[in-house]
């Protein structure tokens, strides 16, 4: 049935455990263009009073928002997919060139049966580009690493002054569905 | 047509405790020009970033009123921003595009405002209220609204192509971002 949710959709455990890392360390903002392996956490980051969150045009721009945020005296974390990442390199300067911090949270594609063969690309090279803009790279491959990952990265980020992406692996995320559609 | 060398000095004339971002190239020469200030965060790079880290910063400090001051150029790099500020349209975000239609640091190349691009018409269609500047009686009522602002304000104000000299403020990022956030307390 086309309404049936997609396996990546639902919300997975390791995703209330990053929520709980993302709480514990004093995030209150979170922008995403959406993901569907982000959309358990999604769904769980908009029920939560605590946190703000903001839908993103583009995700170049929550670099941006996430900047500004800090500037004001607020932490947050800008969530993506891969392919996303590619829209943002010349905003990563800004957290550069200021050394704002910055935290990232990229769900991979193009590295695990994937279908989309348009995912590839930049998928392949995520991590790539990002080292090569300076962002700090880690990357979860189980679940049970999820949060302990997710909180290394942010207190890096904010105690640091970096950015930092953190990587989590397709095969973590849970396959779509392509052939019911 | 508005000076926009004068305009932002009236902008910036009986600043409170606002806190300003200007976006790269000649608003922040224009910013500079009007005084120096620690709550001034001058972007030199990062196009299409002035407005969403005033949206970031606005959503942060509800408590104090955020004027961006930024170029047609890199409102239009940033266009999608606009859309993105709808969902929150926080009291206390202003941003002001000085419109020369053209792109000034490289060469006055024409922007897609000469063709007729209308902002403020797409800041309407956002759902953010939004004026459009042409004169000096039109300017004193903006600078009035930003004085008692309580609703997201876009404005166009359009300028003459002036080519000023350019006056420098700080370039290196770390030292905006301390000095900004020690002035702010944050």
């Amino acid at each position: 049935m086309a309404s049936q949710i997609e396996p990546d959709q639902l919300v997975h455990d390791w995703q209330k455990v990053v929520i709980q890392a993302f709480l514990d360390r004093q995030i209150q903002q979170v922008a995403f263009v959406p993901d569907g392996g982000l959309k358990g956490l999604i769904e769980l980051c908009q029920a939560s009073e605590k946190l703000t969150t903001t839908v993103l045009t583009s995700e170049e721009e929550g670099i941006a928002i996430m900047a500004g945020a800090w500037l004001g005296g607020q932490r947050g974390v800008l969530l993506m997919q891969s392919s996303g990442v590619g829209n943002c390199l010349n905003m990563l300067t800004l957290s550069e060139n200021c050394r704002i911090p910055l935290v990232m949270l990229v769900t991979m594609r193009g590295e695990w049966g994937e279908f989309v063969p348009w995912q590839i690309p930049m998928g392949r090279r995520t991590k790539g580009v990002l080292e090569t803009m300076g962002v700090d790279v880690y990357r979860v491959e189980t679940a049970d690493q999820a949060g302990p990952t997710v909180s290394a990265g942010i207190e890096h980020a904010f105690q640091s002054n970096r950015a930092v992406a953190i990587l989590l692996a397709q095969k973590m995320i849970g396959q779509k569905n392509w052939g019911n559609k | 047509m508005l000076d926009r060398r004068q305009v932002v000095q009236n902008l910036l004339a009986h600043r409170t405790d606002q806190l300003i971002i200007s976006g790269l190239g000649a608003p922040t020469y224009d910013v500079a020009n009007a005084g120096d200030h620690p709550l001034n965060f001058y972007f030199w790079g990062a196009m299409g970033g002035s407005v969403p880290c005033g949206l970031g910063l606005a959503l942060t400090q509800p408590s104090r009123n955020v004027i961006v001051i930024t170029g047609d150029g890199e409102m239009l790099m940033g266009l999608g921003s606009l859309a993105t500020i709808a969902q929150h349209r926080p009291a206390n975000l202003a941003v002001v595009v000085l419109d020369n239609e053209r792109y000034g640091e490289t060469g006055q190349q024409d922007s897609v405002t000469a063709s007729g691009v209308a902002l403020d018409e797409i800041a309407t269609a956002c759902g953010i209220k939004a004026l459009r500047i042409t004169n000096q009686t039109e300017l004193d009522d903006l600078v009035l609204r930003l004085s008692v602002l309580n609703e997201t304000l876009f404005s166009v104000v359009k300028v003459a192509n002036n080519d000023y000299s350019r006056i420098l403020p700080l370039r290196d990022g770390v030292e905006i971002k301390v000095r900004f956030k020690q002035a702010l307390g944050s």
